[in-house]
């Protein structure tokens, strides 16, 4: 399989040649920047498209497919809107407080992209905490929430935030100790190393049964976590209208819109790193043959695809279920999710300790 | 009905009598309360449901009150007129909220009109008009100038007050009441909001996410069609019924001209009243589909929406090859139907009914079933039996909290008595009952409309009315069974070419304005499951 850190390497070589290494290391990290934000456009707009789409096929209609070839065109120029659209300022508020929530954000979901495994090789930090930081920057978003809440003085808002706080804490929760399970798994908390732990299987088989019941359990938290539906309480639009977002218009709010896409994505990538092997191909013990071919499909492509294929059912939720009570869903989480969850993690321990896992 | 007149004139000396089609009483205001309470408790009587009540201007002859009210235990409908006491400047009638709850709302709607004031009722403002607005529309001296009520560019004065009067050493007081308190975190849900179905507007005290006080709040879309009617034809005041209830406009248009046609002796043809029972049961199909999509989309799933709009849509296109339009029909007419039914018409019908019980499957397997949606909606927003009439939440959310309210059976009109159909009625009284009491009943009319749509029979489907429509003196009340409960019409003629008093009777009025019996206590999220569950509309509240 080829290894895209060859490449990398390569480009940080032939930079040292011409400049000092401060430079080149500068100049690196200006080009992923870059980079980052010209992938998270994308992904962004991709995800638009495809929600619209996915939902038009469940609702029988055929979704946008006007602008462009299919409507691919559709979300480029929903971003352009978005992007010429008035900033509406607003009277009483906390201008700073309300102007920083969105970058907030936006900050959280894009330091998250720093972690994840693109590829055999392409990651932009790999450290020994990685699936930690990833946890922790992605925790910073629900501060932003909270404080567009606050910071426009409403009631709506208000509540949204308010609802968005006690979501999000409750479900952090389920989704550390998932995340906890899986790293008692690979034994490690690197990023790299969770993925090639998974080189002749991948968790969510090796791991049977306390892995698919982490798996289910991530599912279901990741879809509270990034506040969609059956989870979209802190936005609920029946209710609330808009929820926390109500009063920001413009970029500001496509920044909110963005995030949540984003997150989506997000969330799938880590479940596709933790319980479908990040990049790896899929290989099954013995199955040489099969295994050779599955290595011959790009690592970047594997793991997109999972991510994708993952979001799907998180979409799939959101356009079939009802929405939660508020009540009904603090309930799940601290009377069913958790107790599960910390009996799951026992139960791999127990699986790690005796070597029951395949 | 003797037996009640006897019965009365012993207790009631003064009370006096006339017999139409109903029992007719008359009485002072000094002696109302005491009549209504026996009317109200008295075992033999125990009339439990107040209709409505009608203010009236008899101009020289004072201002008063029609309550029509039905005994549910034997079907039995007595009317009561109500006399003022007073002056034209400040007439009263003793309030009778402690009897039946929903006077509270219908009495504040007379005062708004008419400017009756109801002695002890608890919250006596305006109803529908402005705070500020001078004058009461529906006198007969009333004074139309624009500029005694200009157009307002400023925003609507609020407060947080409301006026009562009660007796005190005999003689009536004003005292002011608060609302809402002063540290009480008010929410303002409405009138723009996506969950009011229109301009609905409820002011709502909340502690965290339970409600503590909702304060409904109307007349955004109040059009007046009461006061309109006044001024037009016969013919004429046909065309606002459709612009009450847009979503099933049939069985409203059914019940005035049944009015029209009984208060002049026409005869309609048998086809007419298949073609309008046809109808109305399409209307109410259309109706219940409308209802579960929206519903489904207040509790958060959106798809539903789609799939039922799928058989509403095919409904409108039956309409629409028949009457013309798809939601504002004027299709019924005094003497029949405007228009002869389309070719296709019963074609297109057979194709709906084989579809339909497929499609109700379906929604019971994405919905229905469903954990969510269960929990959502089972034991929330719990009406009892005796709530739902003393509160007269009539149509489907009455017969969902066990009261078989159904006026085609209660009051066979039309041809309903002949046809075979069940009445639904479920017992539970929550969101899940309102909520299957419609599935059910898409099916019984279904069951109808089969049994209709291959023997309609031949004829013409107008009879000859003369050409200047002129009723009798006199007094007429019909109700009907509209999709959203009981819809009825009081007529007060004078012998001309217009209505003198025209009182509509709109069922969504008691479902929005139990909303708040029924949701304190409750979380935010409930008030949606609950006033999507009554399926209320706003135009045919505020009228």
């Amino acid at each position: 399989m080829q290894d895209l850190s060859v490449g990398t390497a390569w480009i940080h070589s032939f930079l040292l040649g011409y400049m000092p290494e401060w430079l080149a290391v500068t100049l690196e990290c200006l080009l992923v920047g870059v980079g980052l934000m010209l992938l998270y456009a994308v992904l962004a707009l991709f995800y638009i498209l495809f929600e619209r789409k996915v939902c038009a096929y469940f609702q029988c209609r055929l979704g946008p497919n006007r602008v462009g070839p299919w409507g691919l065109l559709q979300s480029v120029a929903d971003m352009f809107k978005i992007l010429i659209k008035e900033l509406i300022s607003l009277n009483h508020i906390d201008k700073f407080l309300f102007a920083l929530a969105p970058y907030l954000v936006i900050i959280a979901s894009m330091l998250a992209f720093a972690v994840l495994p693109w590829g055999n090789g392409l990651q932009i930090i790999d450290f020994n905490v990685g699936i930690f930081f990833l946890l922790a920057v992605s925790s910073i978003g629900v501060l932003g929430i909270l404080l567009a809440g606050w910071s426009s003085n409403n009631k709506f808002t208000l509540i949204g935030a308010l609802r968005s706080g006690a979501q999000m804490v409750s479900y952090e929760l389920s989704m550390g100790l998932c995340v906890v399970t899986m790293v008692v798994m690979a034994g490690s908390m690197s990023v790299t190393d969770i993925v090639m732990a998974q080189e002749h299987l991948w968790f969510i088989f090796s791991g049977h049964v306390p892995a698919i019941i982490a798996f289910v359990i991530f599912m279901i938290a990741g879809t509270a976590e990034t506040n969609r539906g059956p989870f979209d309480l802190p936005e609920a639009e029946s209710e609330l209208t808009a929820g926390y977002h109500t009063e920001y218009s413009g970029i500001h709010f496509g920044f909110f819109y963005l995030a949540e896409y984003l997150n989506l994505f997000i969330v799938s990538g880590v479940a596709a790193l933790l319980f479908f092997g990040g990049w790896m191909p899929l290989h099954i013990p013995g199955f040489d043959a099969f295994n050779n071919i599955m290595d011959y499909i790009p690592s970047v492509v594997w793991f997109i695809a999972k991510a994708v294929a993952l979001s799907f059912i998180i979409i799939w939720f959101k356009w079939t279920f009802p929405r939660l009570r508020i009540d009904q869903l603090l309930t799940l989480e601290w009377k069913y999710l958790l107790p599960i969850n910390l009996f799951n993690l026992v139960l791999m321990v127990i699986v790690v300790t005796y070597s029951l896992y395949l | 009905m003797a037996n009640i007149q006897e019965k009365i004139s012993k207790l009631f000396p003064q009370v006096t009598f006339a017999q139409t089609d109903v029992l007719e009483m008359t009485v002072a205001d000094e002696q109302w309360h005491d009549l209504a309470h026996a009317l109200r408790h008295d075992p033999e009587l125990s009339f439990d449901f107040l209709v409505t009540i009608a203010g009236m201007d008899w101009k020289e002859n004072g201002l008063g009150c029609i309550y029509e009210l039905v005994a549910t235990s034997r079907n039995e409908r007595v009317s009561v007129k109500v006399m003022a006491t007073g002056d034209r400047e400040k007439p009263f009638i003793h309030s009778v909220h402690d009897l039946w709850a929903i006077a509270t709302v219908y009495e504040r709607e007379v005062y708004d009109y008419f400017g009756i004031i109801f002695v002890n009722n608890p919250d006596m403002r305006r109803l529908f008009l402005n705070i500020d607005w001078k004058g009461y529309p529906l006198r007969k001296d009333y004074n139309a100038d624009p500029a005694v009520n200009p157009v307002s560019i400023e925003n609507e004065r609020q407060t947080d007050f409301t006026d009562t009067w009660v007796e005190r050493d005999g003689k009536i007081v004003k005292e002011e009441r608060r609302i809402f308190q002063p540290d009480d975190f008010v929410v303002n849900i409405g009138p723009q909001h996506p969950a009011t179905h229109g301009v609905l507007r409820f002011r709502t005290a909340v502690d965290g996410e339970i409600i503590k006080k909702i304060d409904l709040y109307l007349g955004y879309i109040h059009r007046g069609v009461e006061k309109i009617c006044e001024v037009d034809t016969y013919p004429q005041t046909l065309h606002f019924m459709d612009r009450l209830d847009y979503f099933s406009a049939h069985p409203y248009h059914h019940c005035l001209c049944m009015l029209y046609e009984e208060a002049m002796g026409i005869q309609i043809s048998r086809r007419a009243q298949v073609i309008r029972v046809l109808m109305d049961e399409l209307s109410r199909i259309a109706s219940h589909c409308l209802f579960f999509g929206t519903y489904c989309m207040d509790l958060g799933a959106t798809t539903m929406l789609f799939y039922t709009l799928r058989v509403r849509e095919q409904i409108l296109d039956i309409m629409e090859k028949t009457c013309g339009a798809r939601m504002t029909f004027n299709y019924d007419c005094i003497g029949g139907v405007m228009q002869d039914l389309h070719p296709d018409f019963v074609k297109d019908v057979h194709a709906l009914l084989d579809v339909l019980p497929a499609n109700i499957k379906e929604y019971n397997k994405i919905f229905t079933g469903n954990v969510i949606a269960r929990d959502r909606m089972e034991d929330v927003g719990v009406l009892t039996r005796e709530d739902a009439i003393s509160w007269a939440v009539t149509g489907p959310n009455g017969r969902g909290s066990g009261w078989a309210c159904d006026v085609r059976k209660t009051f066979p009109y039309s041809i309903y008595s002949e046809l075979e159909f069940d009445e639904i009625v479920r017992t539970e009284g929550d969101a899940m009952a309102r909520f299957k009491v419609r599935m059910d009943e898409m099916v019984q009319s279904a069951r109808i409309i089969a049994q209709l749509i291959d023997n309609i029979p031949d004829g013409e489907y107008c009879v000859k009315v003369p050409k200047v429509v002129k009723l009798p003196a006199g007094h007429w009340f019909k109700m009907v069974e509209g999709c959203r409960g009981t819809f009825g019409i009081y007529l007060e003629s004078d012998g001309t070419t217009s209505p003198y008093r025209l009182k509509i009777v709109p069922p969504c009025l008691p479902a929005a304005a139990v909303v708040d019996h029924i949701t304190c206590g409750q979380k935010i999220a409930d008030l949606i499951t609950i006033g999507g569950s009554m399926d209320y509309i706003v135009p045919d509240i505020d009228r």
